[in-house]
């Protein structure tokens, strides 16, 4: 029954339903469906078949429903379609066999907010002092950082149009949303009125 | 704003790091042959110096972890960071409490304060 419950919850990222966003001006935010994370922390050699672990620090792996950052010489986070979450579990238990390592779930502890659009760095920089920049934060960059108040991970999926997935907590959603969307407005070009 | 370079993740603004106090504080090895004295020194006597501080940094909403930064205390300028457990090519800048690098003219407000 909890399990049903946590389950309705991760449904609904902010408490409660969100109409379906709307790109305004060259920017979307969408709140990201349920999905299953992990957090791996592993020390030592990095040679677990069938995760990409050994990647350089403040990268990601993947695409966008199945993907690996690593954000620490000894951390990494998962996300994965919420089905696949068992199989992940078994699958890491017989890579990792006999060495010390930590893998939790904590799939109910974080929310995905989507970014995507043109003015997708400059919305995200209104919180977050990160140069966003394609040299400093190119594609496939992956990295926990501030957001406002919040404490949040920002991957930068691949693609042609800038496309950022903010993780937060889950305590912390409604603001980072909130946060997101007033930057929105923000971020959009002036309309100037002519001069009468 | 202010950047650090972590030595893990590079240059990232200051708001992501947490300050932890001098650096390179030795344990002394037999903590019970200390005398009352020499026991507080270590637990809570710090050095002040203005000039160049080795202290330690943790990049705390980043990589979540620990290392050593030399840091000027007048100009609050970064001149290195290093691992934690290593130590600074720079140590020579070390500023020492007792010796002061500059001759400080104090006015006269701060002679009294």
């Amino acid at each position: 029954m909890l399990e049903v419950r946590y389950r309705t919850a991760r449904t609904l990222p902010l408490g409660r339903p969100v109409a379906p966003a709307l790109p305004r001006g060259g920017i979307l935010i969408q709140p990201a469906e349920a999905e299953a994370r992990f957090s791996l922390r592993l020390r030592g050699p990095l040679s677990p078949g069938g995760f990409p672990l050994d990647r350089p620090i403040n990268t990601v792996t993947g695409d966008d429903r199945r993907w690996v950052a690593r954000l620490g010489p000894d951390e990494w986070l998962i996300g994965m379609p919420e089905g696949e979450a068992d199989l992940l579990a078994e699958a890491a238990a017989a890579d990792l066999r006999g060495r010390a390592h930590s893998l939790v779930d904590i799939s109910h502890r974080n929310v995905g907010i989507d970014v995507t659009g043109a003015l997708a760095a400059d919305v995200l920089n209104a919180g977050c002092p990160l140069d966003l920049g394609d040299a400093a934060f190119p594609p496939g960059s992956a990295t926990r950082t501030l957001l406002g108040k919040a404490e949040i991970v920002l991957i930068r999926h691949a693609g042609a149009v800038p496309s950022y997935r903010v993780e937060c907590w889950r305590s912390f959603a409604t603001y980072v949303h909130g946060f997101l969307q007033e930057a929105a407005i923000a971020a959009q070009p002036v309309e100037r009125v002519p001069a009468r | 704003m202010l950047l650090i370079a972590c030595p893990h993740c590079g240059n990232r603004p200051e708001t992501e790091f947490r300050c932890g106090g001098q650096a390179h504080i030795v344990r002394p090895v037999d903590p019970a042959a200390l005398d009352d004295q020499s026991w507080s020194e270590h637990l809570f006597v710090r050095s002040n110096p203005r000039g160049v501080h080795a202290e330690r940094w943790c990049h705390s909403h980043g990589c979540g972890r620990w290392f050593n930064a030399l840091r000027d205390t007048v100009s609050d300028r970064f001149l290195e960071t290093y691992p934690a457990g290593a130590q600074p090519t720079r140590s020579s800048e070390i500023t020492s409490p007792e010796v002061p690098a500059t001759v400080t003219q104090s006015t006269v407000t701060q002679a009294r304060a």
